[in-house]
């Protein structure tokens, strides 16, 4: 029977790597990244895949062997030990010192997206001038536009649903709103995740490096029609992307006729 | 009074004015002759520890057996969405028996708040504490029997709120275990918002009362009643994880028994706690929700009620550990044959993982829209809370090395939770990781994660527990083939149920939604969650194995002695099952619970009352 168990409990270590490692032959890994920071995440995120795989390994293994040598055979008596102290130290400085390279590891790329202070500041798109306004709502995204005078909160503001156009290879930086409850604007390719809070402004920035339409996915529970709140972010050429805010002001101010409504 | 500072002073003098279950700590309880109790008094209205444990179990069960079925029918959904589910047809007759989508909701919610709270938390302390601490730590019964007997049923109408909620208008609680407003304080918002939410709180509050006074019990009971010469470092660790736990509860369970009264409130009575304003949900103004006047929505933060959620459910999380990680320790040492390695580091660790677990709660919040600096503190904290986890398994694997290992069914499963738990600790420094937790908060590698920490963790310490002590509760063995049966089963499945939605969240997979699929970044996921729900139907079929052997050897079981497995802790040297006042014998502690194969006897072990 010891083999059998043992067996089991290799298998863990065992089929877990090897499942890491065909994840990408079976398109069960990230999707493309297409951000400028999304490429930092990635990184993190093997850092921290190789740390966990080489404790994962050793023990794991550690307990499967122990597992089938030291399984009952005759009436000896096992090992009479209370601890060590030695090995105490051992087995909690050096977690110590790898838990803490990690935690510092992150800050910059964190600090580079969330701080508000480290936002995009050289570009056409700033803090103070969004790109955008993107509102959730049940179960939609919509989103407005500043319009000519690119002030949001103006007559003269274009809204557009379900789809948000951007330019590419720029810094692309907007205010996230929601009219009800609490949504998330998530797009995977972009590594980029954020809820909408009622109440709050919140601003993002993102900068998309190709071109090419990208779902994006509420990632927050928002009601019975959660899981079809979809929209999509279109990422354009620069020229395009002009060319598309002119059709969606001829759009938003036509008042039917002239379209061939 | 206090047994430890005095263990030689001689025994309390003669009691017999005392009621029965009040004894001196750590003496004999002079009304042990049993005056017949009718059956309401000594299996329903009992103030006897093992009683109300035994309550606590089957209640747990019972629960655990629901919330497993609703995890079948959210896996089927996943794998086929909107196909009719065979036999379902009654219940959505507008379907022909496929799922709704709000239902879908109401499902996922309901899911994890029977396991959380309805099955988990009352398995480990209001089950195995209530159980295991009179008894192991040599006391009659315990602090206050009768305030034990209300904490099982002030669960009473926790359990009527929690299944009310299933037939009210609009379906049970919809918003998420969670329950995050203003989805669930508008009525607007969910279906589930209508009545059910309300019907969550109130069975939410209910459970919280039960805890808080269990808690208050046990600290008690561990502090005041443990027998002469059993020093606090001489506790065996399921003791400490217990006792643990209950200050985790004593401490966060209030702040989230207030939350939810807070958010009853807004909901019944129009405050504005949670609920900011201008909202304009489901095209209706506040003026027009269901609740009446403006102040259903009057400036309130909806990031309140997450910080003071979190503040108690993540301690929560180490509750529904923490025990475990204590049942696991005795049960390795036990049937290695080994005293724990390293005992004092053991309950160091713990207590850290307890003490840290206070200021990590914002580590759910890293997305939330609360400030970013505020991130990175609740980062370092997280992260280093897994120093003292890896302690705890560096330490189980020493117990485990050098011994002279059983592999019984408990064996089999608490060695499972060492692996298990091993995973489940890893996923976590992802989710810990601020930058990396932007991509894959809320994904599928989140669900993986807690499940194995919960399931394939807590829960299979769960049955390694009830294995291991079913000869104390019940005088019979469980039998151990068809035990090893369920075991190797359960192993397999669980772990092809769970481990491959650690590669679906790196996909980006997002949990909660009823039908992935709809988005073309998720199409291509189908068919692994069709896999896992195959797994999931056999894991949930497996345990059939499980309910067979628990009845089967409750009443037929091989009887046995006092103390089957040959282990040291005192709740071995009273009668199996015991009967009311737990020990016929005086108990006099004169070592810790783990001398397993000392040099000092001849046989393998030392009891920790044996005198030598």
């Amino acid at each position: 029977m010891r083999y059998l168990f043992t067996l089991l409990l290799f298998l863990v270590p065992a089929l877990g790597v090897w499942t890491f490692v065909e994840a990408d032959r079976w398109q069960l890994w990230f999707p493309e990244n297409v951000s400028s920071f999304g490429g930092e995440i990635d990184g993190l995120f093997n850092l921290i895949m190789y740390m966990v795989a080489f404790t994962f390994v050793i023990t794991e293994v550690a307990l499967a062997w122990f597992v089938f040598k030291y399984s009952a055979k005759n009436d000896t008596k096992g090992a009479f030990t209370h601890g060590s102290h030695k090995l105490e130290m051992i087995w909690t400085a050096i977690p110590a010192v790898a838990l803490l390279f990690i935690a510092f590891s992150q800050m910059s790329t964190w600090a580079k997206i969330k701080f508000e202070g480290n936002f995009p500041k050289d570009g056409q798109y700033t803090r103070e001038k969004p790109i955008a306004e993107v509102w959730a709502s049940q179960f939609d995204w919509r989103i407005r536009y500043p319009g000519d005078d690119g002030v949001l909160g103006t007559v003269d503001d274009l809204e557009r649903s379900w789809e948000f156009v951007v330019p590419v290879n720029t810094d692309v930086v907007f205010n996230l709103r929601t009219r009800d409850v609490i949504h998330s604007f998530f797009v995977p390719e972009f590594r980029l995740k954020q809820d909408a809070l009622p109440g709050h402004t919140i601003p993002m920035w993102f900068n998309a490096q190709k071109e090419g339409v990208y779902d994006l996915v509420c990632a927050e529970l928002c009601g019975w029609g959660h899981y079809k709140m979809s929209g999509r972010v279109t990422v354009v050429s620069k020229e395009e992307f002009e060319k598309r805010m002119s059709e969606i002001k001829a759009e938003w101010f036509s008042n039917g006729k002239e379209l061939g409504e | 009074m206090n047994p430890v500072a005095t263990p030689a002073a001689p025994h309390a003098p003669h009691t017999s004015h005392l009621e029965p279950g009040e004894g001196q700590p750590g003496t004999v309880r002079e009304h042990h002759d049993h005056h017949e109790l009718g059956f309401l008094r000594k299996w329903i209205f009992s103030v006897d520890h093992k009683v109300i444990g035994l309550q606590f179990l089957f209640s747990g069960l019972v629960f655990l057996a629901l919330g497993g079925l609703m995890a079948m029918a959210i896996r089927y959904q996943l794998a086929w969405p909107w196909r009719p589910m065979p036999g379902l047809s009654w219940m959505f007759p507008a379907t022909g028996g496929a799922i709704t989508p709000e239902f879908y909701t109401m499902l996922f919610t309901m899911h994890g708040t029977i396991m959380i709270f309805f099955v988990m938390i009352p398995l480990l302390t209001g089950a195995f504490g209530n159980f295991l601490i009179p008894l192991m730590i040599g006391a009659p019964d315990m602090a206050f029997p009768k305030l034990n007997m209300f904490g099982y049923w002030t669960m009473v109408p926790a359990f009527f709120f929690i299944l009310l909620g299933f037939f009210v208008e609009g379906g049970h609680a919809a918003g998420g275990w969670t329950s995050y407003p203003p989805l669930s304080t508008i009525e607007a918002a969910a279906p589930g918002s209508l009545s059910g939410q309300t019907c969550w709180l109130m069975g939410l509050t209910w459970v919280g009362v039960s805890s808080m006074m269990g808690a208050v019990n046990y600290v008690t009971t561990i502090v005041k009643m443990r027998a002469p010469g059993l020093t606090m470092m001489r506790l065996p660790l399921s003791i400490w994880g217990l006792m643990i736990t209950s200050l985790l509860q004593l401490f966060a369970l209030p702040v989230l028994t207030a939350a939810s009264i807070m958010q009853l409130l807004d909901r019944v009575l129009n405050t504005g706690f949670f609920t900011p304003t201008n909202l304009l949900v489901n095209n209706l103004t506040p003026d027009s929700f269901a609740y009446g006047s403006e102040a259903a929505a009057a400036g309130g933060q909806p990031l309140l009620w997450q910080h003071l959620f979190w503040f108690y459910s993540h301690p929560a999380v180490y509750i529904l550990v923490l025990p475990a990680m204590g049942f696991t320790s005795d049960i390795l040492a036990i049937h290695a044959r080994k005293p724990i390695f390293g005992y004092k580091p053991m309950v160091y660790s713990m207590s850290a993982i307890a003490g840290l677990g206070f200021i990590v709660w914002g580590h759910h919040m890293f997305t939330s829209g609360m400030n970013p600096a505020l991130g990175m503190t609740f980062m370092v904290s997280t992260i280093m809370i897994a120093l003292p986890s890896a302690i705890k398994v560096f330490n189980w694997l020493g117990t485990l090395w050098g011994g002279r290992i059983h592999l019984r069914t408990p064996m089999l499963f608490a060695c499972a939770f060492v692996s298990m738990f091993i995973i489940g600790g890893l996923s976590g420094i992802w989710m810990a990781a601020t930058p990396v937790d932007i991509y894959i908060h809320d994904t599928y590698i989140v669900v993986a994660h807690f499940h194995y920490v919960v399931f394939a963790g807590s829960l299979f310490a769960i049955f390694a527990a009830i294995y291991h002590w079913f000869p104390k509760m019940f005088g019979r063995l469980m039998n151990e083939t068809v035990g090893k049966i369920h075991f190797v089963g359960s192993f397999i499945f669980t772990n092809m149920t769970f481990y491959m939605m650690h590669q679906l969240g790196v996909a980006g997979l997002m949990r909660r939604t009823a039908d992935p699929y709809a988005y073309d970044v998720y199409a291509h996921l189908q068919p692994i969650n069709e896999f896992i729900t195959i797994s999931a139907f056999c894991m949930f079929a497996w345990q059939i194995f499980f309910v067979l052997n628990f009845f089967h050897s409750m009443f037929w079981g091989k009887r046995v002695g006092r103390n089957p497995w040959k282990a040291a802790s005192l709740e071995w040297d009273a009668p199996s099952p015991p009967g009311h006042g737990n020990f016929d014998h005086q108990l006099e502690v004169y070592r810790g619970a783990y001398e397993f194969g000392s040099p000092e006897v001849e046989e393998d072990y030392i009891p920790q009352t044996r005198k030598i």
